[in-house]
């Protein structure tokens, strides 16, 4: 006998056995929903994981700065996925006028780090669930499955944990929370393949209009968009299949400094 | 299109982010902006266009020039999608080229083929003996040091070979390479005609995948229990076999016996399961699983034992002293135990005997030992069935040890 499973079937059944290994020691947890792919089909993976009905909050983390569309998208799938939508926002620093205009740095870590850390303080999680994946980003790719964050939200990522056979890390009392990361190994073109595979919804944004296309979204005021036609999901597998451009072209915080990335994320950034 | 997971090992300094970032490169797998990226980062430091920063991103890996942390990359040839697994070099960093050894189907062991074999280069090669990892290509890396001379070739070749053969690893493919200068990476080197094999390229590709046992007995680990709606659905991954409904099981530790009733996947009706789904079951009798639990097939049970033999490979800089509480983890299994005979252990470089009947392991010792659990645990030998055949040991919630079954009793 060989077998049978389809390489989208292997992530798929890897990342619904993360998911309920986390799950299954935490209970306090919730998953992070920036509404983009990534997030959405992780979602998706968690109502499989728990067929149907998952049974903790989706926080998404509001800058203030999101496309409308991020909004609309929101709502509409919080009501009819039925989730426990938390809504965490920055607002002393929202309301302090806290911009990209005043440095990128300090905005992502204002409006999205802080609004975490707020988050996490008020509902007690223990673990978090993230859509990141290795291949977005070189400091993404030495992230483990599950990845631990003091109590000042470091990343330790010079002295990570080894981590086996996914038997994964349990948490210790000086740990303030573990990042769970269930699509870790997934690359961009797996995503798609597997919202096309899936049908699963996503944001209007990511197809194009006009010649031009979002391929990785975060906030209105730091991402472009990128020259492309492509206007369905089965155009934008065919584009991934040959494009040289890398998915984070458009992203602001990628290319404000060499190593950006690597201290936003020792700060706690996602 | 298949997937294959390799790891690249060796010893520090001997090339191993060189040649994956020259890989990358030569396969034309680097967006534009990633080069440029690269490039702008080497001159900031003052260099030539490093190809190792595609893989070592952090500050101080570029800084000090070396590999900190495991990391993965993806890249494709007209056969396949390959995703490779750099592993550090560097003595300090052990646990994280075993973290990436661990997750591959094949190994790359990389040797500087001026500097010869040296101790992470036996020492890793030894590590992914240990982890079950034959499948294993050598390249001899440098050669345009040596004037591409193929004594030089041949010396250091019988060397690793030597030592290879010593710890029972079969390697037929070895690979004179200069990965900085691109030479039998993807084309065929024009300054070594005396070397009449494969590129390296041409060489990953003859590798196999790693097939799951299916076709061995059922092991099903429950992992949670869910309760949704009426139902009770008993979630895991089967780790071995098949399993189907109308099945009669057997549920271990408790020796209990029922029928599978339903298999459940979301929005799927599905009747069979096979080894890496992830599934959930209810069954016909109301039995109360819990995780850890076995689900297996009567007659065809694992071994259910509180004395588990095993070579264990200690990972962290404390060592472990006898009087030390430990976790045993296998699939989800989990007891306390202790290590009641530490019956002799070696350096996992030189293979040297350091202790028999000893009384502590230190950090990168591998040591054969008798461990007493305080609940049974169900186990396979690790050559049976890899899934159930190995473990880790967790101390104060830190993984310290991973752990091979050699015999069930």
């Amino acid at each position: 006998m060989s077998s049978t499973l389809s390489h989208l079937d292997k992530l798929e059944n890897q990342s619904i056995f993360i998911i309920r290994e986390a799950y299954s020691q935490f209970r306090d947890v919730a998953i992070l929903w920036s509404i983009g792919k990534d997030s959405t089909c992780l979602l998706w993976l968690v109502r499989k994981a728990f067929f149907g009905q998952i049974p903790f909050p989706a926080l998404h983390i509001d800058t203030g700065y999101k496309f409308k569309e991020i909004y609309e998208f929101r709502d509409k799938y919080a009501k009819e996925w039925n989730l426990e939508l938390l809504v965490a926002r920055n607002e002393e620093a929202i309301a302090a006028g806290m911009g990209p205009d005043k440095s990128k740095f300090n905005c992502c870590n204002e409006l999205k780090t802080v609004a975490l850390k707020q988050a996490i303080a008020k509902h007690g999680f223990k673990a978090l669930y993230l859509g990141i994946r290795r291949d977005e980003h070189g400091i993404r790719a030495k992230e483990r499955v599950f990845s631990p964050r003091d109590e000042d939200f470091e990343w330790d990522y010079k002295n990570q944990p080894p981590e086996l056979w996914d038997q994964y890390k349990t948490k210790a009392a000086e740990e303030e929370h573990i990042r769970v990361h269930p699509l870790l190994g997934w690359r961009e073109i797996d995503v798609w393949q597997y919202v096309q595979k899936e049908n699963i919804p996503v944001t209007s944004l990511y197809f194009a209009k006009n010649g031009k296309r979002f391929r990785s979204i975060g906030c209105e005021t730091c991402c472009g968009p990128i020259d492309s036609d492509a206007d369905t999901i089965d155009k934008i597998v065919d584009e991934l299949k040959t494009t040289r451009i890398s998915e984070r072209s458009g992203r602001a915080q990628d290319k404000e400094s060499d190593y950006m990335m690597q201290k936003l994320r020792s700060l706690g950034y996602m | 299109m298949d997937v294959l997971n390799f790891v690249i090992v060796g010893h520090v300094d001997h090339g191993k982010s060189t040649l994956i970032g020259r890989l990358l490169y030569d396969t034309e797998s680097l967006p534009p902006d990633k080069i440029e990226e690269i490039s702008k980062a080497s001159d900031g430091l003052g260099r030539d266009t490093e190809f190792a920063y595609l893989l070592d991103h952090l500050e101080e890996e570029r800084k000090q020039g070396i590999t900190i942390d495991t990391t993965q990359v993806f890249f494709k040839t007209d056969k396949r999608r390959y995703v490779i697994i750099d592993a550090p070099g560097h003595v300090e960093f052990v646990k994280n080229m075993i973290t990436g050894a661990s997750q591959a189907e094949a190994a790359v062991l990389i040797v500087d083929v001026e500097e010869g074999a040296r101790e992470q280069t036996r020492r890793h090669s030894y590590m992914l003996a240990l982890l079950g990892l034959h499948q294993v290509i050598v390249v001899l890396n440098k050669m345009d040091l040596v004037g591409f001379s193929e004594d030089r070739f041949n010396v250091v070749k019988k060397e690793v070979s030597d030592w290879l053969a010593s710890i029972n690893v079969a390697v037929d493919v070895y690979i004179p390479i200069s990965a900085i200068k691109g030479e039998n990476i993807t084309k065929k080197s024009d300054k070594m005609p005396w070397y009449s094999g494969t590129t390296f390229l041409d060489s990953l590709d003859t590798l196999k995948n790693k097939i799951p046992p299916e076709n061995k007995s059922l092991l099903f680990p429950i992992q949670d229990v869910y309760k949704v709606g009426d139902k009770r659905i008993n979630v895991g991954r089967v780790e071995a076999g098949a399993i189907t409904t109308g099945a009669q099981v057997k549920i271990l530790p408790t020796g209990q016996t029922t029928k599978v009733k339903s298999i459940e996947k979301f929005l799927e009706d599905t009747q069979e399961a096979i080894a890496s789904e992830c599934i959930g079951i209810t069954t016909e009798d109301s039995v109360f699983l819990d995780r850890g639990n076995i689900i297996c097939v009567p007659g065809s049970e694992p071994h259910l034992t509180d004395r588990v033999k095993a070579n264990i490979f200690w990972m962290s800089k404390r060592p472990f002293t006898k009087d030390q509480k430990l976790t045993l983890r296998c699939a989800t299994q989990e007891t306390t135990c202790k290590i009641d005979k530490i019956a002799r252990k070696i350096n996992s470089s030189t293979l040297e005997l350091i202790g028999e009947d000893a009384d502590d392991i230190c950090n990168l010792e591998v040591a054969e030992v008798i461990i007493k659990t305080k609940k049974p645990v169900a186990i396979k030998d690790f050559n049976d069935v890899q899934e159930m055949g190995r473990f880790v040991l967790v101390r104060d919630e830190n993984t310290c040890a991973g752990g091979i079954i050699t015999t069930e009793n």
